[in-house]
């Protein structure tokens, strides 16, 4: 069975609904970056007057949970945060029915973040109003792959051939799923970097062509884009790693990214934590694009939101 | 067909061709059965003694009554899900005419009053129970129940099914105890310690997924110690419950070869799907020990040709619908598999594998009736209990989910198309289901 062929409107999701980047076909994907470039936060168009955008966040968020309200308002949606402390799911309703009730309260559409891998696909089996995932469990962050692909595309020309390095905790992080679906998907040769609690050779079979590699020296040589992920020891539930060892070996210093190519642009989805996954010089250097990668953030989200509520 | 549930003194199966591995029989004949015992088998209208009631079976096949060592009926404490009176409803139509149930109920079955209650004719039972009992209190691992009387209320075997017996202190106990009593152990082979927070066979799919993993190796692990312990506690008896990777099958055969009392079991399921078939987060595909990876499932294959194994049972888990439709992580592990187990054995393994019927009825009747020594059953030779398997191995037909006999709809096989239906079972003589 080939799952990788697999369409929203397969799953059962609603029109605009987006779950995955593996969902997604290439003109799909080309036409979203192509709307979030007619995108401006600063210049407002009432695209979405008088819809209405549950954001519905079952885990902690900053960047994202801003982002999708900013994208959301600036597009004249109404917004209406839940979460759940606060909520009725303190008192233990189903995400079902909750997606439910929201439904019926009016929502438009729901920005979803939840600890459970396939939370969005539940709802979205479920209710017929379109599901965006803000992140669920390890498994994806479409609009974050989205937003790295928007911002890869301010510096570079094209992805094809370029060399992508992705370098920390792969296993745990949704945002290298979905950034691995959609940079091979557009022909990025994609090196995986760290040790193999946080890398398991399984990693390797996500996508065609895959590479791992345990040194980061082989990982950064010749490099065009430097993707780095911080060590979620929230999650890490028994698999044993000494960060102090993760930080001598893998830490991205100034000195290891003169390793690649001199153009090579620094990225990560963030929340940072400098002097671990990278030092502060790191952060600031003038190849970082960290700051611009939030930026990005909110138009990318208002073509996502354009889409979702047929104004793409 | 007048009287659906009719109880003849004696009931005469002829026409059919009877298929009894544990006699050797392969071949058409009839079989008298009279005051819940099986009188005579001969060929066809060779049968001496008369019959009340005459059941053609031509063009079907005549089995001993199926056995399926491993199903959860939830009584006592959850009978939300199923009950002994709906559960072996299902099983009838399953043809199956005795089940083993699994102790890990509300309250846990560990003590003889709760077997003997589970065998009490107020339950309702369509089919024979046997209990399988709670290896150590509660089922939480550490004290030993008391097996002798465990078995004297007519327990076939303890097992803390659900959960493994982890620490080799009380799992090499219950072989002791097990050993005294001629009483095997049944073992979930399932190093918890490794599958924390895990919801799914460990590979592709789980990573593409974003799912924790359980790895073949924690199945794999507790067999072999279980093996190695088995071999070195004399006359004990291990059964490895639900076995599911070639790991675990390769621990199985050191313990074969070496004469051990070693048997295991594997479901319909392991032979049938992959952890691929998951899809996007099917919750109705989830279950413990988990769907694997292919060349565990061409392992199982070869092992259920070559005889090492010596039971397909069904792990028969049914669950409500607010239990399964929860996110992937959330859901509770298990699928209902009563109704589909012949269909899926003879579809999978006789039509796409070429395993003779002959072996694929072995597996339902005197392979598991050997695991628990169910004396009387398994076979239909003269004197033994009258419960028999009618089936049609030819007939295609569709499995519909909503319409099973089981309280619970958690199927992964709805609309599923098969080859192989039951079409009639009857339990001590009495016919206890016949298809429309």
């Amino acid at each position: 069975m080939m799952h990788r062929l697999l369409s929203h409107d397969m799953i059962g999701a609603a029109r605009g609904s987006l779950l995955g980047i593996e969902y997604l076909g290439e003109n799909e994907i080309l036409g979203l970056l192509k709307l979030a470039r007619r995108m401006n936060p600063r210049k407002p168009r009432p695209l979405l007057r008088h819809k209405r955008i549950v954001l519905l966040f079952y885990e902690a968020s900053t960047r994202t949970r801003a982002s999708f309200e900013v994208a959301a308002q600036s597009l004249g949606a109404l917004t209406t945060l839940v979460q759940s402390s606060g909520s009725s799911i303190e008192k233990g309703e189903s995400l079902l029915d909750t997606a439910y009730t929201l439904r019926a309260v009016g929502a438009d559409a729901i920005v979803v973040r939840h600890p459970s891998a396939g939370a969005p696909h539940l709802m979205a089996r479920h209710i017929d109003i379109p599901i965006i995932n803000a992140g669920d469990g390890m498994h994806e962050h479409p609009s974050q792959a989205l937003l790295d692909a928007f911002t890869i595309l301010k510096h570079k020309k094209t992805i094809k051939g370029l060399r992508v390095a992705i370098i920390g905790d792969v296993y745990h992080s949704r945002v290298t799923r979905s950034n691995c679906h959609l940079l091979s998907r557009f022909g990025a040769r994609i090196t995986l970097c760290g040790p193999p609690e946080l890398v398991p050779e399984v990693a390797g079979t996500l996508v065609p062509g895959l590479v791992i590699t345990r040194h980061v020296e082989e990982a950064l040589r010749g490099t065009d884009v430097v993707m780095l992920l911080r060590v979620q020891q929230e999650r890490l539930a028994g698999r044993k790693i000494q960060l102090q060892d993760y930080v001598s070996r893998y830490q991205m210093t100034m000195a290891r990214l003169k390793l690649a190519r001199r153009d090579a642009i620094v990225m990560h989805p963030g929340p940072i934590i400098r002097g671990l996954e990278l030092t502060s010089e790191v952060v600031d250097c003038a190849q970082s694009v960290i700051v611009d990668e939030v930026h990005n953030g909110v138009c990318t989200r208002m073509a996502v939101l354009a889409r979702a509520l047929g104004r793409g | 067909m007048a009287n659906k549930l009719s109880k003849p003194e004696s009931l005469l199966i002829k026409g059919g061709h009877l298929i009894d591995p544990a006699a050797k029989i392969n071949a058409p004949m009839d079989v008298l059965l009279r005051d819940g015992r099986v009188a005579e088998v001969a060929p066809p209208n060779k049968t001496r003694g008369g019959a009340d009631e005459k059941f053609d079976a031509g063009g079907l096949i005549v089995a001993p009554g199926f056995i399926d060592l491993h199903v959860h009926l939830r009584e006592p404490g959850q009978s939300y899900k199923e009950t002994v009176a709906s559960g072996t409803a299902a099983a009838a139509a399953g043809g199956f005419t005795a089940v083993c149930t699994m102790p890990n109920t509300s309250p846990v079955v560990d003590s003889g009053e709760w077997v003997a209650w589970l065998r009490q004719p107020e339950r309702g039972a369509l089919v024979n129970v046997f209990p399988i009992a709670a290896a150590t209190r509660a089922s939480r691992g550490a004290d030993l129940t008391d097996f002798a009387a465990l078995q004297r209320a007519g327990a076939v075997a303890v097992t803390d099914d659900g959960k493994p017996i982890l620490e080799d202190t009380v799992m090499r106990a219950a072989l002791r105890l097990g050993a005294e009593l001629n009483f095997p152990v049944v073992q979930h082979a399932e190093d918890t310690r490794l599958t924390e927070g895990a919801s799914m066979h460990e590979g592709p799919t789980s990573f593409r997924l974003g799912l924790r993993g359980m790895a073949a190796s924690a199945e794999g692990g507790i067999v072999d110690r279980d093996v190695t312990l088995a071999q070195q506690i004399r006359e004990s008896r291990l059964h490895v419950a639900h076995l599911s990777t070639a790991e675990a099958l390769k621990a199985v055969r050191r313990g074969k070869r070496a004469k051990a009392r070693v048997t295991c079991e594997v479901t319909p399921h392991h032979f049938t799907l992959l952890d691929e078939n998951v899809g996007e987060y099917h919750t109705n595909f989830k279950m413990n020990p988990p769907l694997r990876s292919a060349s565990d499932r061409e392992a199982i294959m070869v092992a259920l040709a070559d005889g090492t194994i010596d039971a397909i049972a069904t792990d028969h888990a049914p669950h409500a619908r607010h239990e399964k439709q929860v996110e992937f992580e959330r859901a509770w592990f298990g699928i209902t598999g009563l109704e589909t187990a012949l269909a899926l054995a003879i579809t999978k393994l006789h039509r796409e594998h070429k395993i003779p019927l002959t072996r694929i009825v072995e597996l339902f009747t005197a392979g598991p009736a050997r695991v628990f020594d169910l004396r009387g059953r398994g076979s239909l030779a003269r004197g033994d209990f009258a419960d028999v398997t009618i089936f049609d191995p030819k007939k295609r037909w569709t499995f519909e989910g909503a319409k099973s006999r089981s309280l619970s709809r958690n199927t992964p096989f709805d609309g599923w198309q098969f080859a192989g239906k039951v079409v009639a079972t009857v339990v001590g003589g009495r016919i206890v289901y016949r298809a429309d």
